[in-house]
């Protein structure tokens, strides 16, 4: 019962268990997938001095670190349910129950399906699928792939395709409908791609995004935007076109595009088809909060975060006793930022254990998570930090609240 | 063709010697051991996994990575594995997912 029990080996979640394992506690790590590392696994990208984010190798490390030190990680062991019984934390899985009295919740983030026609056809996915097929597994997701979706991940994703030798016919918009709002608009889009120019080595992108830097400008540089589309890493990018369609018999053949004005509306009479054996959709990451969400936690929705987030404080503290957060689940950032996350939490489930042995390095973690923030290579919401702020107050009115109750 | 990525510039050569034989539909395919399913499957130009239970209509890997049960197989006789998810080991039946008794699975219920 005294041992900790971590849900998800991502960098957050083994972070975590690490943290804890070093200041001399007992931890078990449960996921359902086949190998550690999470959503790092299957990352690659060249750094700003020049070294590459190997997330592969970077998985490894936080493995062989969390193994030398004696955490016990379940792999292949999805968690279908939590509750909190009799003072402690009861962990459903398929096969065994377990239970705890501090759990951490480091569950990550998922992606946003876009419903486009012909989408469930056999060789279309999402594009973390062809990253993970491509970088982890080491299998062409196909030959020629389309993108759906302009975004910081579809970007990089595109980038990683083309390094393994896999050829991207184009990255495209969605066709606007009800669902895919702001996804479809290409306004939108272009404030999202402005935010990746400087992974571009593409020098008219960096000097375009300089450039369109104010409403006005942006708005021009889509009427402008050349219909053929700029190029990022030598796949053209169309800001000008959307996909109305995925065509094929029993597996992809293709896809449909067709001119949008700037407010993403079909220009008739326009449509033409790209051949493609694949099709990426890039919907863009929200926080899989799922057992937090059966747990009782309470939700905020804060769209600089990506979406609904569970409640907690800067130490990783949900409002129910015994459960922490990390990670992506808590606002969708990249791999640093849930490392220093996950730290911060497991130092915060060990000061409890221990009584309040940690309190000064809580302070220095959580300042570490700003710092790394500050610094990160990739950020999935330009104003991710206010959605922080946003969090904190939603936190300190709940405590008010709280308090008032009790007086009450 | 869909093919294997041995050698890539960053990242390291894969090691494809340790091969395992499995069947799909009665098929005899060869994948690498531990890899996915999925991935085995798709190394051999496999791409549907099953069929739509009302419609019919072919399904094959969303999301690769267990969120989406889009990828359900039976294996051993097991009914609606994720494939993206299972690694590939010697001897293992695999065949097209069948229909379910609800047609969408809840995986919140798993335990019930
Ligand atoms: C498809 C995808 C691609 C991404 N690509 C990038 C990228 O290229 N660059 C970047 O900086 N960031 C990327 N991200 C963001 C990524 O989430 C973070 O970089 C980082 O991996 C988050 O770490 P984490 O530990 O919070 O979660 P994750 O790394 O997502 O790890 C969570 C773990 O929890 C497990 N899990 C979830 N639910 C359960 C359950 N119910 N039972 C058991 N186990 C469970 C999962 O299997 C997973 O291993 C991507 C995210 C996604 C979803
Ligand atoms: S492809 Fe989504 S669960 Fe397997």
């Amino acid at each position: 019962m005294n041992r900790v029990i971590v849900i998800g080996a991502g960098p957050a979640g083994l972070s975590a268990a690490i943290t804890i394992a070093e200041s001399g506690y007992e931890v078990l790590i449960l996921d359902e997938y086949m190998l550690a590392g999470g959503r790092l696994l299957g990352q690659l990208y060249e750094e700003e001095n020049g070294k590459w984010w190997n997330g592969i190798k970077e998985s490894k490390n936080l493995h062989d670190k969390a193994i030398a030190l004696g955490i016990e990680i379940r792999l292949g062991t999805p968690v279908s349910n939590i509750e909190k019984t009799d003072g402690s934390w009861v962990i459903y899985t398929d096969e065994e129950t377990y239970y705890t009295h501090h759990l951490l919740l480091a569950t990550g983030a998922a992606e946003v399906p876009l419903p486009i026609p012909g989408w469930t056809l056999p060789g279309v996915m999402s594009v973390g699928a062809a990253q993970v097929m491509t970088n982890v597994h080491r299998v062409k997701p196909g030959n020629r792939g389309v993108i759906i979706g302009v975004n910081v991940l579809s970007s990089a994703i595109a980038m990683e395709l083309k390094l393994a030798d896999i050829d991207v016919a184009c990255i495209t918009l969605p066709k606007k409908n009800q669902v895919n709002k702001e996804s479809g608009n290409p306004m939108d889009v272009m404030n999202s791609l402005l935010h990746v120019s400087h992974m571009a080595p593409s020098a008219f992108v960096k000097f375009g995004s300089k450039l369109m830097k104010n409403e006005f400008m942006k708005k021009m540089g889509i009427t402008f935007f050349p219909k053929s589309g700029v190029k990022m890493w030598d796949i053209p990018i169309m800001l000008r076109k959307a996909v109305i369609n995925i065509y094929g018999e029993n597996t992809v053949e293709g896809v449909t595009i067709a001119t949008i004005n700037a407010s993403g509306e079909v220009i008739e009479g326009t449509e033409e088809n790209i051949s493609a054996d694949f099709v990426c959709i890039a919907g863009g990451l929200y926080p899989l909060a799922e057992l937090a969400a059966v747990a009782g936690c309470p939700f905020y929705y804060i769209e600089e975060l990506g979406g609904y987030v569970p409640l907690h404080n800067e130490r990783m503290e949900t409002v129910l006793d015994g459960l922490y957060v990390a990670g992506n689940i808590t606002g969708v950032e990249g791999a640093k930022v849930a490392i220093s996350q996950g730290v911060t939490a497991g130092l915060a489930i060990a000061n409890n254990l221990s009584g309040g042995k940690q309190e000064v390095e809580i302070k220095e973690a959580i300042k570490r998570i700003e710092h790394t923030r500050d610094n990160a290579f990739i950020q999935f919401h330009p104003a991710v930090k206010e959605g922080k702020q946003k969090l904190q107050q939603y936190w300190e009115e709940y405590g008010q609240q709280a308090k008032v109750e009790v007086t009450i | 063709m869909t093919s294997r990525i041995i050698n890539h510039p960053v990242l390291d050569k894969v090691d494809d010697t340790d091969i395992v034989t499995f069947t799909y539909n009665n098929a005899e395919i060869h994948g690498l051991r531990n890899e996915s399913l999925a991935a085995a499957l798709l190394a051999n130009n496999i791409r549907t996994l099953r069929v739509h239970e009302e419609s019919g209509t072919p399904r094959g890997i969303y999301c690769n990575i267990g969120h989406c049960f889009e990828c359900r197989v039976t294996v051993n006789g097991l009914q609606g594995v994720r494939a993206c998810l299972t690694p590939v080991q010697e001897g293992m039946t695999v065949s097209s997912g069948e229909k379910f008794l609800t047609p969408v699975k809840d995986w919140r219920s798993n335990n019930e």
